[in-house]
């Protein structure tokens, strides 16, 4: 009887814990089909390849997609090099118990932990009104080229916030090297930097790139971060300087779904253009998972 | 000579990099304080925004009562923070109720009970809601659910802290469940091999082994989870309602402290005392979060120790 009674409560609480999965399984469904249902309809070339027109209730969405393209390149130019080398320093070069390398971890861990809004407050007050200003004073002799929000800037404060991504990702692509490789590269001579160079990124480019387009997908849909530091509300041109403001997509459905002056004339643009970034950064993570588990079916082997 | 020297330029390239991660956390506290330290040096900034009124409230002149209002650009600004960490907290409570719950119960599905089929298929799906932008979060609760949760419960409000408090929830459940369920898997085989030859079930074994076992990393998943939810912006921006109202009340629309940045630093006069209370805030939310983050750290931390130890 006991018996039954436990085997009746066992079945009982797996089930529940099935239906949690299930629910935020539904629930995940749920926004995607919503938003495939209602945005799909309105793509069309047209769409992705013209400006906004009469106030955001006609015309496309190119300048941010454009706009957002252009950022994350930026940003990726930024952020690869500077968590590449991280990495490299906390897997290769730091000396076995050293202080720095916990302290390093740590300092990663609470970037990817510090909210986007934080970010945002830092590129004003550091990017734009230290370094921006700063530059104007010594080299444009106070005209206002830098210190003002940019595309430079918002990429470079989506690169801090992306940085743990990046880092994360080389550190795991570096550390499934056997330990073999770097041995027989040493007694063949080579230095440190050419081990690195010749035998350790050939091997981790992958994880490298996994974690590229994690922090591009990342960097694509961030909106805190750019509010003050160079995302425009509209703009009638295409940026092609680096201090020059942008449109981008996020801040385009942020901007639509709150400010919009008629919300039913503006709704199929809003439904299509978050269709869009969501395609966008869904795509991005799949290719991420693709090539992940790429990796670690041939570290298995 | 010539190689060790390029040898030594890339090693100080490399370590100048990872410095560069250490520096950046110190110039945020740096940059971001900077701008909320007039609060306590200039006189006139203290005068309009002390620590006293951003706490304590304004004193109203005639009968010398406090009131909690924030009103940063009426003719009398008044900066008081309660409404706004109350907003906060409120909303970050209901993301908790509805996450903490599904996101723990999906984690100890998919390392004790689901098939391994099936793991593989869960597992990504769960990650997607993590790629979904909070933008589109944000973007969802104000289109779609607002309306939906309003008719459903019949609630005054469109804008509710229901609705916000779900749609956050959305954005905290990927964090826990990750971090969760890689806890309990982190859990030894022997563990649970053991248990079921004792004669438990499953159940038994993921609730009276497993878990306990695995408590440190689920503790630090609901940590990271409360960092995240007190620190989103844009769904609350976009589906609170932005009305600093002082109530508990989750029928009421609510004015964040990370919404109340976004949604007025553009305007703000450079160097007011009311840029200066908005980087306060800015500072306030980065203390905060980076303890719950450290605190995370410590029990993930804990969680490794005591696998490790229990297994020697």
């Amino acid at each position: 009887m006991k018996r039954r009674w436990i085997n009746f409560v066992s079945r009982f609480f797996t089930i529940a814990t099935g239906l949690a999965c299930l629910a935020v399984t539904v629930m995940v469904a749920l926004i995607l089909g919503n938003v495939v249902r209602h945005g799909f309809g309105h793509l069309s070339w047209k769409f992705l390849s013209t400006a906004p027109s009469a106030g955001m209730t006609e015309g496309g969405i190119f300048p941010a997609i454009f706009g957002t393209a252009f950022l994350v390149i930026l940003m990726t130019l930024a952020v690869v090099p500077l968590g590449v080398c991280t990495a490299i320093y906390l897997q290769e070069y730091a000396p076995a118990r050293s202080r720095w390398v916990p302290l390093v971890r740590m300092a990663i861990q609470n970037l990817a932990g510090v909210p986007a809004i934080v970010f945002g407050l830092f590129g004003l007050g550091f990017f734009i009104q230290f370094l921006g200003k700063g530059i104007d004073r010594f080299f444009f002799g106070g005209d206002l080229v830098f210190g003002q929000p940019a595309i430079l800037w918002a990429a470079l404060t989506l690169a801090l916030l992306t940085l743990p991504t990046v880092v994360v990702a080389t550190e795991e692509a570096l550390r499934v090297v056997p330990r073999a490789h770097r041995e027989v590269a040493y007694s063949l001579g080579a230095t440190r930097w050419r081990m690195v160079r010749h035998v350790l990124l050939p091997q981790a480019v992958s994880g490298i790139l996994t974690g590229t387009i994690l922090a591009v997908s990342r960097g694509a849909g961030e909106v805190a971060p750019i509010l003050f530091t160079g995302a425009a509300y509209y703009l009638p041109y295409l940026p092609k300087r680096l201090n020059q403001q942008f449109m981008e997509l996020g801040y385009h459905v942020y901007v639509m779904a709150t400010q919009s002056p008629d919300v039913d004339a503006t709704m199929p643009i809003l439904y299509a253009t978050v269709f869009v970034l969501l395609a966008l950064t869904f795509t991005l993570n799949f290719a991420a998972i693709l090539i992940r588990s790429k990796i670690r079916r041939r570290m298995k082997r | 000579m010539n190689r060790s020297w390029s040898e030594r330029i890339i090693e100080g390239v490399i370590r100048l990099s990872a410095g560069l991660a250490i520096a950046s956390l110190i110039l945020i506290f740096i940059f971001i304080g900077k701008e909320a330290v007039p609060l306590f040096t200039s006189a006139e900034a203290r005068a309009e925004a002390g620590m006293s009124k951003l706490f304590l409230g304004n004193r109203e002149s005639p009968d010398g009562k406090r009131v909690q209002v924030w009103q940063p650009v009426s003719e009398v600004p008044k900066y008081s923070l309660w409404p706004l960490i109350v907003g906060t907290l409120k909303a970050t409570l209901v993301a908790l109720l509805f996450a903490f719950p599904l996101a723990i119960a999906a984690a100890i599905f998919t390392s004790e009970f689901a098939p391994p089929g099936l793991r593989e298929v869960v597992k990504p799906v769960i990650e997607l809601l993590a790629g979904i932008p909070s933008v589109v979060l944000g973007f969802f609760a104000l289109i779609v659910t607002a309306t939906y949760f309003q008719d459903l419960f019949h609630l005054d409000y469109r804008l509710n802290t229901w609705n916000a408090g779900f749609a956050l929830g959305l954005a905290v459940i990927p964090i826990v469940y990750t971090v969760a369920e890689d806890a309990l898997t982190a859990v030894p085989q022997s563990f649970r091999a053991g248990s079921i030859a004792l004669g438990a079930t499953p159940w038994q074994t993921a609730r009276r082994v497993v878990f306990p076992a695995a408590f440190p990393g689920i503790f630090a998943a609901g940590i990271l989870g409360f960092g995240r939810a007190i620190g989103e912006t844009m769904i609350v921006l976009m589906a609170s309602g932005n009305a600093a109202i002082l109530s508990w009340n989750p029928g009421y629309s609510f004015r964040s402290l990370s919404a109340t940045v976004a949604a007025e630093l553009g305007e703000v006069v450079n160097g007011s005392p009311h840029y200066h209370v908005l980087f306060f805030i800015g500072v306030l939310l980065f203390a905060f979060t980076f303890l719950l983050n450290l605190a995370g750290q410590l029990w993930v931390g804990r969680l490794r120790r005591k696998l490790t130890g229990a297994r020697s």
